[in-house]
This record gives C-alpha cells, sequence and structure tokens, in this order.
C-alpha cells in the first residue's frame, strides 16, 4: 500500500481544521488579550453564524453560490450586532469585570444556544456547497470547497494582522490591551473599543462558521467543540497573543486532522487535551507570552 | 485660572484619599504639590484626569469637566504624564507619539499640523529622535520619562500634569526636564507638578502646596517658603531625619 496519499489526504483535512480553528481562536484571543473578557459564548457566536447561514441560504433561491455569498456577508454581521447588544446590555454595565463576564457569558451561552434551539429546531441542517468543483490530484480529487475555506481563511487573518499591525484603529486596540487607564488617559473612548473588539471577535467566529457548515452541517449544539478547542488553542498560544494563537492553531488543527485520519477522532481530542495539560505544567503562559501592565 | 479644581473628594473603597482639595494654576505658571508617601498627589492628578471618581469641581478655562470621561478630559487638552511613566511598553516611540497626537485632532480643537507638532515635540527632545522605530520598552529611564512627557505634550495641552518626573532619574538628566518645563511655562502652559524631591523642582515653581492625608494644608508661593523652611520638615519630611 502507498502511504503517501494518505498522508497528503490528512494534511489537507489538517489544513481545512486549522484554518477554521485559526479564525474561531482569533476571536476568542482578541476578546481576551483587548478586554480581559472570557467569553464562554464564543462557540454559540459559531453556531449562530452556521444557523444564520442556513437560513438565509434556504431564502435565497438559484444558484446554492449565491446564497453562500449572501450568508459569507450577513452572517457574521448579524452575529456581531447580537455581540454589540450583549456587549452594551450586559459586559459594559458589569464593567468588564473578569470574574462577572465569565458568568454572565456562561447564561449568555444558553440564551444563544436555546433561543437557536425554539427558532430553527433541534435537526442537523446541511447547506449546499457554493459549488462542485474538485481539485484533481495524482491520486484523488479533493473538494474544491474546502481549499476556498482555507484560502478565504488566510485572507481574513492576513487583513486582521494588517489592520491591528499597520493602521490606526490597530494602534488603538494594541495601547487598549496593554493598558486601559493610559489609553483613557490618552482620548482613547476604551469602552467603545471594547464594544468593536466583541463584535469583531463574535464575527470572527462566524465566519469560521459559514465556511464550513457546508461540510459540517448547522446544529444548535456545535458551538462546544469549537469553543473547547478555542480554549485549548488560546491557552496553549498564550494568553492574548494573537500569534500564539495562530500558530497553536496550525498545530492542533493540522495533528487534529491527522491524528483523526489514521487513527480516531476521539484519539485527536485526547491528544491535544494533553498537550494542554502539558503546556500548563511546563509552560503556564503558553507558548507565546505577552506582556501588558 | 487655566485649571481649577474646587473641593474634590475621592474615596477608595470605604478610605477617604481626597478631602476638599482645592488648587489653582494659571496659565505660565508651575504649581508643585509636595507630600509624603500616601499623601494623595497621585490621586488629585488622577481625579483632574477623570480617572478616579471625585466629587467637586474640576474646570478647565472655566469649561465644567467633573462629568465628563477621562479620554473626554484629554481630548480638551489635559496632558498627563504618570507616575512611573506608564509608556506603552510594547509599542515604538512613534506609536507612543502617535497615541498623544490622536488625542489631539479630537473635535472640537482646531485641526493640528501633527508633523509640526511631531517635530516641535522631538526638538525638546533631542534623545528620542534616533529611536523612533524602537520599542518604549527598551528606552533608558531617562529616556523613557523624556518619552513620557513628549507623548503628553504631543496633544498640544494647555495644562500639564507631571506626577513624579523626576523619579529615579540621574541629576543630567533631571536638569533637563527641567528645563523643558521652564520652556512650556514660558510658552503658557498651566504645569501641575507633584513631586518628593524638593531641590530638583523648586527653581522652576511658582507657588507650593502641600499635601497631608488627602487634604491641601498649605499654599504659598515660593519666596514666602525660602522665608520659612520648617514647612518642609512638616509635611514633607526633609532635615531632620532625610
Ligand atoms: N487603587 C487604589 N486602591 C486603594 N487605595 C489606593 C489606591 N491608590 C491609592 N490608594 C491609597 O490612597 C492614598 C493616596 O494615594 P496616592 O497614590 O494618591 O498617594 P501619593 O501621594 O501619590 O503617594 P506616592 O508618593 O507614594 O506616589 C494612599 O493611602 C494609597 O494607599
Ligand atoms: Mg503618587
Amino acid at each position: 500500500m502507498n502511504f503517501a496519499p494518505f498522508l497528503f489526504l490528512a494534511s489537507l483535512e489538517g489544513l481545512v481544521q486549522a484554518a477554521v480553528l485559526c479564525l474561531t481562536a482569533v476571536g476568542l484571543s482578541l476578546v481576551f488579550g483587548v478586554m480581559r473578557v472570557v467569553n464562554v459564548a464564543h462557540g454559540e457566536f459559531f453556531m449562530l453564524g452556521a444557523v444564520l447561514a442556513w437560513w438565509l441560504a434556504s431564502l435565497t433561491p438559484g444558484h446554492a453560490a449565491f446564497g453562500f455569498a449572501l450568508a459569507l456577508v450577513i452572517a457574521p454581521a448579524l452575529v456581531g450586532a447580537v455581540a454589540l447588544a450583549a456587549d452594551r446590555l450586559i459586559l459594559k454595565r458589569l464593567d468588564y469585570r473578569p470574574e462577572a463576564t465569565i458568568v454572565a457569558t456562561i447564561g449568555l451561552l444558553y440564551v444563544i444556544q436555546q433561543t437557536a434551539l425554539l427558532t430553527f429546531g433541534p435537526d442537523a441542517r446541511p447547506v449546499e456547497a457554493p459549488f462542485y468543483f474538485r481539485v484533481q490530484f495524482p491520486w484523488f480529487g479533493y473538494s474544491g470547497h474546502k481549499l476556498l475555506v482555507v484560502a478565504a481563511a488566510a485572507a481574513v487573518l492576513l487583513a486582521a494582522w494588517y489592520v491591528i499591525a499597520k493602521t490606526r484603529i490597530g494602534l488603538v486596540m494594541r495601547a487598549t490591551r496593554f493598558d486601559r487607564d493610559t489609553a483613557r488617559a490618552f482620548g482613547i473612548n476604551v469602552h467603545r473599543v471594547y464594544a468593536a473588539v466583541f463584535a469583531v471577535g463574535a464575527m470572527f467566529a462566524a465566519v469560521g462558521a459559514v465556511l464550513v457548515v457546508p461540510v459540517r452541517q448547522a446544529h444548535y449544539l456545535m458551538g462546544l467543540d469549537p469553543l473547547l478547542l478555542s480554549f485549548i488553542v488560546v491557552i496553549i498560544g498564550g494568553l492574548g497573543s494573537i500569534r500564539g494563537t495562530v500558530v497553536a492553531a496550525i498545530l492542533i488543527g493540522f495533528s487534529d486532522g491527522l491524528i483523526s485520519v489514521f487513527f480516531s477522532p476521539t484519539l485527536a481530542k485526547m491528544a491535544s487535551t494533553l498537550l494542554v495539560a502539558l503546556v500548563l505544567v511546563f509552560k503556564p503562559q503558553g507558548l507565546f507570552a505577552v506582556q501588558s501592565r | 485660572m487655566m485649571l481649577s479644581v474646587e473641593h474634590l473628594n475621592a474615596f477608595y473603597g470605604g478610605s477617604q484619599a481626597l478631602r476638599e482639595v482645592s488648587l489653582a494654576v494659571g496659565a505660565g505658571e508651575v504649581l508643585c504639590l509636595f507630600g509624603r508617601n500616601g499623601a494623595g498627589k497621585s490621586t488629585t492628578l488622577k481625579a483632574v484626569m477623570g480617572l478616579v471618581q471625585a466629587g467637586g469641581s474640576v474646570r478647565l478655562a472655566g469649561r465644567e469637566l467633573s462629568a465628563l470621561a477621562a479620554h473626554e478630559v484629554a481630548r480638551l487638552g489635559i496632558g498627563y504624564v504618570p507616575q512611573g511613566r506608564r509608556l506603552f511598553a510594547e509599542l515604538t516611540v512613534a506609536e507612543n507619539l502617535e497615541i498623544g497626537l490622536m488625542a489631539r485632532r479630537a473635535p472640537g480643537r482646531s485641526s493640528p499640523d501633527s508633523a509640526q507638532i511631531k517635530a516641535d515635540v522631538l526638538a525638546l527632545f533631542p534623545p528620542l529622535a534616533p529611536r523612533l522605530g524602537q520599542p518604549s520598552g527598551t528606552l533608558s529611564g531617562g529616556e523613557q520619562q523624556m518619552l513620557a512627557m513628549a507623548r503628553a505634550l504631543c496633544l498640544e495641552p494647555s495644562v500639564l500634569l507631571l506626577d513624579e518626573p523626576t523619579e529615579g532619574l540621574m541629576p543630567s538628566m533631571i536638569a533637563t526636564i527641567r528645563e523643558v518645563i521652564t520652556e512650556l511655562r514660558a510658552r503658557g502652559v498651566a504645569i501641575l507638578l507633584v513631586e518628593q524631591r524638593v531641590e530638583a523642582v523648586l527653581p522652576v515653581a511658582d507657588r507650593v502646596a502641600f499635601i497631608e492625608n488627602g487634604r491641601i494644608r498649605e499654599v504659598v508661593g515660593v519666596e514666602q517658603l525660602r522665608a520659612a523652611p520648617q514647612l518642609w520638615q512638616r509635611y514633607v519630611g526633609v532635615g531632620a531625619e532625610d
């Protein structure tokens, strides 16, 4: 038996996993890094993105690509709006106190999840892929959509890096992350930064969800896995470090894909969890620690 | 008066840090606030900035600020140099200055020429010019203090709040800071200067206020003070035990 095709297939699967995980985890990391809020409801923003994508696609007549394109724009925007409302109505009123916001976002998790259940029902909902183009490799054909997922995720992450590193908006975010009080003393409206970051963080998860929903189906309980994996990735990468998050997401996503193909998905999850335990024991600040005041 | 503060009361939990603090600083005047550790000096500046909640009144050229958030106070033109500098250590020198410049671009003030402001500020602190691309956390202590002042000056403040700017600095650096303060005073900036090192800043002060247990005990002109050295002993504790 030839081993190479399997390895190649497993790598592709790993790459798709890693791409979606990158988007979701970077959203979580951004929110934690800038706001010091541990958003337990982050996975529900992912779920909401997927469910809304199904809903929007089912409303759109014509070719599946139209519905998908529409979902890719509208679903994250709607999720961002929900997050914005949550920020204004809940987090801001709690003055972003770390302990209080953990409890509040646990509540938010159930509110979003049960609302999705009541509105869209308990069934898994398929979303048609925008196209059925297959990329032909020497040994097998591979879903063109999955490759699109990887490319789109990379593009979004690149754009995020550019904004954070090179623009004034990014400068304001970095200053706020580093020292919120001094940022305020220099004219930065910290609450507005927080609102924007919380919305954008949620939108990252939603974009990831819309991208994968054609290969995963939408379901009201689907938020748990991305939440756990994102936490794993954010802890391994170093709390609040975007670079660390991306590296860890690629590591975890990739190894998850490989182990899933060669052994079993359960073993893959066990391996990731073990890795977190090891990181927590030997390098509690994560692989890429960040400083702040 | 450019800055006037009246009847400030501030609390940390149940303990009162400021009691009926009243001060006024005119344009082109340096008011030094002296007091022992924990007397309430930093809290006074934070209350002016809106960084701590305080009852009472703070006015900038007659405009009431006490209901405003800290970022709004800064945008009106109050520059703040915090104790311990509190630079954005991960950000470069240029980015730290840019934060100040952004505050200057606030609506309600004349539109600024950022490049000109930056050049002017760097002219006051020449050692910063070759270091613009460097993370500010890697600067020496003296350079960090210069940057903290430069960042505040980028918003072209009409009032400057300086919290122990000479803390931990070498004498030559203290002289530089003093020269800059003198220059700013000549330009008409109202300066509220918190210090523990009397000898370092007395030459640039116009008036001196003593704070003790959150209460202003005495406000005197520098001339009066020279004639009454026992005030130091009473409020700052220089002399006998130092
Ligand atoms: N964040 C805080 N929480 C609780 N108490 C505080 C806080 N900040 C200051 N205090 C207390 O308030 C009082 C005044 O503190 P403040 O920092 O204004 O003193 P200071 O005169 O600046 O002293 P120093 O010379 O040490 O800087 C002190 O008793 C201090 O312990
Ligand atoms: Mg102090």
